[in-house]
């Protein structure tokens, strides 16, 4: 620790200022915080989509949007959400924490750092400008299914252009993710010591060079089959609707699990420190979470039973998809058992991640419930689905990287946050949250199918609760906003461990942490 | 064995208080509807048992957690103690949860089974998806019709009150009869729908160039409504199903009815018509196009063109006829052709051209249209 902090005394750094240091950055903190403000930003702009949509369904009939540009909301909605804010949010922790914890001074790959970040905004600009395009945005659901998407605008193909960027950036820096874990670990740093964290990120990176090239064939196909006269997916030239499909999940739930280990990962960091006892089973958590990622490959087609599947196909996805309760009954088990018997403080983190806990268990469990392939004829396309997914990567995902937020901004500013509007944006968030959401399971048991913009008059009281929340929801991210703000601009001064004796290498060093690092490697008992 | 059945009678006991909450608070909606098939009562039993065994976990797994929040908190001076594994407990909860999903898996696969057995039907209806309506084809009676949403554009736009069956009511019912086992051959012409209808528990996805099958047998007569669940576009929220099921003997009274409107409307085409019988009748017609261009015929400024004072409606008719049956590329105007027969072509077109303040005084006749088909 004493060698690092001599080490930056001694360094003299020769980087622009200004806005050429963010642009021309390799560094992976200043990278880190790029990735993080990035994602906060799409996470308000998708929040508003997400607003102009429950704005809509408030009341029945047509008030505030018209249909069209109501299903170019929902769309945007989640592709914004997951590969704006989600995604580039992990990318962050991982830039900022993975050095930091593996005790390495950068990301392997600098320069290639730089440039998995400056795509987004150029393929985030391409999407969100396709809104302005005439006809407006894709309106066809994020999952851009064919031949709906077939028939859109010019904002289609805007759309599959931004994907493919985005789906650059991710591979590259995944790539960076894996040679960093692989080849730049301190001595000392086997994979069985490394932070559950770091281990989420290994496993998360190799979902995403497996599946995003699987998206990129997609939507390519999908490209040439609209302008170029192929018909991968047109019956009438012998292509097939649901091939779409299948491609698309054999992406798309590896991607969900791209979604949320790092989650995990943010946890199993969180809970230990506040529990003030190491984390329970740290072999077995590793174990999941490769079985959880093993598992995400065999069972895509339960996203669309359906379609139609034989009956053997139907019965496999529903027994694969059953299974992935295992390993992840053992991850919640593992946590509450880090908490057993522990000596607990319930810090802003900590609420978050106790919440995380909570919360996500319910998506997992309507999860359970949709793996049930008779059942899930009931509930697939209906406000259930919608429930459990925004269980899972609201308060799964999202929740847990603001947990994950708030336990290292201290780390990452020298400051402390206000504690006290900490905990409130914890418990508005949580409150308004469920109740945006819990009514949406009875919405979808009693009927009300997802992606409308109107609805019958049985459905009103639970969509007014559910407006309601939302509205909340949104407001109390503004005081998130507020609170990050805050700790950048000033706040008392954090000390080297910030929290009560935390486990690992990041809390090692000073906070801030200077602005190179491990340049030479600490020493691993 | 009074002991082992234990279990499932509480079990069952759960299931009834549960079923007993839901009837008492309909109106909101808090479970699955009570089903009319014996699929739809298997899936609901299933759906109970599934979410009890899930909420017993929740409880169970919880109540753990929140004493250990409430007990082992530092403010009550807790000292951490510092295991960190216990490969019997680890075991023990990866085996048990692997127990439960088989117990859930048994009824489960049993359920789907009999669901995917389409086999003796006694009737078949072909279902196809348009966007944005439903065809439905009686294969074994040789006729069908279309059903689109019938509530009125004012409710939507909350310049009308709305009725109790808001978005959930169609000019053509599907008329099924009662304790008859019904295949569905589920297709579609343009993009994926689904058609869904809860209380039958049936939801299959509306393919283009596939045929899905699946089917029903409903044991109440009644009405029971659905909508189209897969995301097909700008009105994929106004497309509803209502499906009336009636005793067998006014099914078949049904179906002759049904029978001879068709031999009736060919023997229409090959008439010559008069002008007010084809105004009236194309007034009639007109409500389908009315969705788009309005009662009125003033449609929606900039994005649904009017026909009122339009050059279409008011220049040469072979152009009307022409936009009207083989549709517009490109835009929401369809090929009219294939939904409505000759007659209605020529009502409509006769009715638009002299209403609305157009006043061409054109008068098209069922023949008019047939030689373009």
């Amino acid at each position: 620790m004493a060698t690092a902090e001599t080490a930056h005394h001694e360094h003299h750094d020769h980087h622009p200022t200004g806005l050429m240091r963010w642009v021309t950055t390799t560094n992976h903190k200043d990278i880190g915080t790029l990735y993080l403000l990035f994602s906060l930003l799409m996470f308000m702009v998708g929040g508003a989509m997400a607003m102009v949509i429950r704005a809509e369904l408030f009341q029945p009939g047509l008030q505030i949007v018209d249909p069209h540009f109501f299903n170019q909301m929902t769309t945007m909605h989640a592709l914004v959400m997951i590969f704006g804010a989600i995604m580039p949010g992990f990318v962050g922790f991982a830039n900022w924490m993975l050095p930091l914890m593996i005790g390495a001074p950068d990301m392997a790959l600098p320069r290639l750092n730089n440039w998995s970040f400056w795509i987004l905004p150029f393929g985030f600009a391409m999407l969100l400008g396709s809104l302005f395009t005439a006809g407006g945005g894709p309106a066809g659901g994020w999952t851009l299914y064919a031949p709906l998407s077939i028939q859109g605008g010019m904002s289609v193909d805007m759309t599959i252009f931004a994907v493919h960027m985005l789906g650059v950036s991710s591979v590259l820096g995944a790539i960076n993710v894996i040679v960093t874990i692989f080849n730049m670990r301190a001595p000392g740093m086997d994979l069985l010591k490394m932070p559950l964290f770091v281990w989420t990120w290994l496993i998360t990176a190799f979902l995403l060079i497996a599946v995003m090239p699987v998206l990129a064939g997609a939507v390519t196909m999908l490209l040439t089959d609209r302008h170029f006269g192929t018909a991968f997916f047109d019956p009438a030239g012998g292509g097939d609707p649901v091939l779409f499909q299948h491609i698309f999940w054999f992406f798309g739930h590896p991607e969900v699990y791209i979604l949320i280990l790092p989650a995990f990962g943010i946890l199993s960091e969180i809970i230990p420190t506040f529990a003030r006892k190491p984390l329970f089973g740290y072999v077995s958590m590793v174990l999941a979470v490769a079985g959880i990622a093993f598992l995400s490959f065999i069972v895509w087609a339960h996203h669309m039973f359906t379609v139609g599947m034989p009956l053997v196909g139907e019965l496999f996805f529903m027994y694969s998809t059953m299974l992935i309760a295992i390993p992840t009954g053992v991850k919640i088990f593992n946590w509450v058992a880090t908490m057993w018997r522990g000596s607990l403080t319930f810090e802003t983190p900590m609420l978050f991640a106790v919440s995380v806990v909570f919360l996500f268990t319910i998506g997992g469990l309507s999860g359970l419930m949709l793996a049930i392939t008779p059942a899930d004829f009931q509930y697939h396309d209906t406000y259930f689905v919608v429930a459990h997914f925004h269980y899972v990567l609201f308060s799964g995902a999202i929740m847990a990287m603001m947990g994950g937020a708030y336990y290292w901004l201290p780390k990452w500013t020298g400051h402390m946050y206000d504690e006290r509007l900490g905990k409130w944006h914890f418990w508005t968030t949580a409150i308004f949250f469920n109740i945006t959401f819990f009514p949406q399971h009875f919405l979808g048991l009693a009927g009300m199918p997802r992606r409308i913009p109107d609805y019958a008059l049985q459905f009103t009281e639970f969509n007014v609760i559910s407006s309601i929340g939302a509205f909340g929801l949104g407001i109390s991210q503004i005081l998130f906003v507020y609170v990050v703000y805050k700790c950048i601009q000033g706040g008392e001064r954090a000390t080297q461990e910030v929290w009560d004796n935390p486990r690992g290498l990041e809390w090692t060093l000073p906070s801030p942490p200077p602005y190179h690092t491990f340049e030479t490697p600490p020493v691993i008992k | 064995m009074l002991r082992s059945s234990k279990p499932f009678a509480v079990l069952a006991m759960f299931s009834m208080l549960l079923t007993a909450t839901t009837a008492v608070k309909a109106e909101w909606g808090l479970n699955l509807p009570t089903p009319v098939t014996p699929i739809g009562e298997e899936i609901l039993n299933l759906h109970n048992l599934i979410m009890l065994i899930c909420a017993v976990i929740f409880v169970g797994v919880f109540s753990v957690m929140f004493y250990s929040l409430y007990a082992h908190r530092k403010s009550k001076g807790h000292e951490a103690s510092q295991f960190s594994h216990s490969t019997k407990a680890e075991i023990i909860w990866s085996v048990i949860p692997a127990l439960i999903l088989v117990g859930m898996a048994i009824p489960s696969t049993a359920t789907l089974i009999h669901m995917e057995d389409t086999t003796e039907a006694d009737l078949t209806v072909k279902i196809t998806g348009y966007q944005w309506k439903w065809r439905y084809d009686y294969l074994d009676s040789g006729f069908h019709f279309y059903s689109n949403l019938s509530t009125d554009r004012a409710q939507i736009l909350n310049e009308a009150e709305k009725g109790p069956n808001y978005l959930l009511e169609v000019d053509r019912e599907l008329v099924l009869p009662v304790g008859k086992k019904v295949r569905f051959l589920v297709t579609a012409n343009d993009v994926i729908h689904a058609w869904w209808v809860p209380k039958l528990a049936v939801k299959k996805d509306a393919i283009p160039g596939f045929i899905n099958e699946i089917w029903t047998r409903i044991d109440e007569p009644g009405t029971y409504r659905g909508q189209c669940a897969e995301l097909c576009g700008k009105d994929h929220g106004f497309m509803p199903i209502v499906v009336r099921a009636v005793p067998p003997e006014e099914y078949d009274a049904w179906v002759a009815e049904k029978q001879a409107a068709m031999e009736q409307a060919a023997a229409d085409g090959a008439r010559a018509w008069g002008r007010n019988e084809l105004i009236a009748k194309g007034k009639e017609v007109h409500s389908t196009c009315a969705v788009c261009h309005g009662a009125d015929g003033k449609g929606i400024p900039n994005v649904f063109p009017p026909i009122a004072g339009s050059d279409v409606a008011q220049g040469p008719v072979e152009q009307h006829l022409e936009v009207v049956m083989n549709g517009r590329q490109g835009t929401p105007m369809q090929a009219f052709k294939h939904q409505l027969n000759d007659v209605e072509l020529a009502a409509v077109i006769t009715y638009q051209r002299n209403s609305f303040g157009n006043a061409t005084g054109d008068l098209i006749q069922p023949a008019d249209v047939s030689v373009l088909r």
